[in-house]
């Protein structure tokens, strides 16, 4: 079982690092706003299974808001975009 | 049980591990985006299912199942203002065929809100 937890806890590191690369190297705003929300996607991902490993529930209420403010500001970021052009 | 779960958590995990592959591999903005909607729908509900056979409380494994429903809806609706947004502001496409949005006309402005 620890072993299938730290697989698994690489493998989550290892997404979010790529994410953060391609935040850095972007090439474009769009680019950018799109790694951010994979890289909310993998935190959520690792705060479950953080919580499953140790049967502690008290961060999953982080969960509920990080989902809802990664679309609000996933859908800020489409709005910028449209006004200011994609540099 | 505890065995089932923490594969589904794996699973999931390397789709997101894949996911960071494809924003890497893939060379315009469309596809990395078609790389990295997968894990945003079904790795989260993977790994949050494996999630919801471990946590202890009934009140637990609501908010996990509401987070995975909050996905669900979001996600796609997200991924679209996103790439229309691009597509309007002239982001480049990678080798396709046909740009079937190419000659759509713009809006005389976008709106100002």
């Amino acid at each position: 079982m620890t072993v299938l937890y730290v697989l698994t806890f690489a493998m989550l590191g290892a997404a979010g690092l790529l994410c953060v690369l391609r935040m850095l190297r972007g090439s474009s705003f769009p680019d950018r706003a799109v790694a951010l929300d994979t890289l909310l996607v993998v935190v959520v991902c690792g705060i479950a299974v953080d919580a499953a490993r140790t049967g502690d529930g008290s961060y999953l209420d982080v969960l509920v808001v990080a989902a809802l403010l990664g679309f609000t500001g996933t859908a800020l970021v489409a709005r910028f975009i449209e006004r200011r052009g994609a540099r | 049980m505890e065995l089932l779960s923490g594969i589904l958590m794996f699973v999931g995990a390397a789709l997101a591990l894949i996911a960071g592959i494809g924003l890497q591999r893939f060379d315009d903005m469309f596809a990395r985006m078609h790389a990295a909607t997968k894990p945003a729908t079904l790795g989260l509900a993977l790994v949050l299912g494996g999630a919801a056979l471990q946590v202890p409380d009934a009140g637990n494994v609501a908010k996990l199942l509401l987070v995975i429903m909050l996905q669900f809806v979001t996600a796609p609706i997200g991924s679209h203002l996103i790439g229309r947004a691009a597509h309007r502001a002239g982001t480049e496409l990678g080798p396709v065929e046909v740009d079937e949005l190419a000659d759509v006309p713009l809006e005389k402005k976008a709106p100002r809100r």
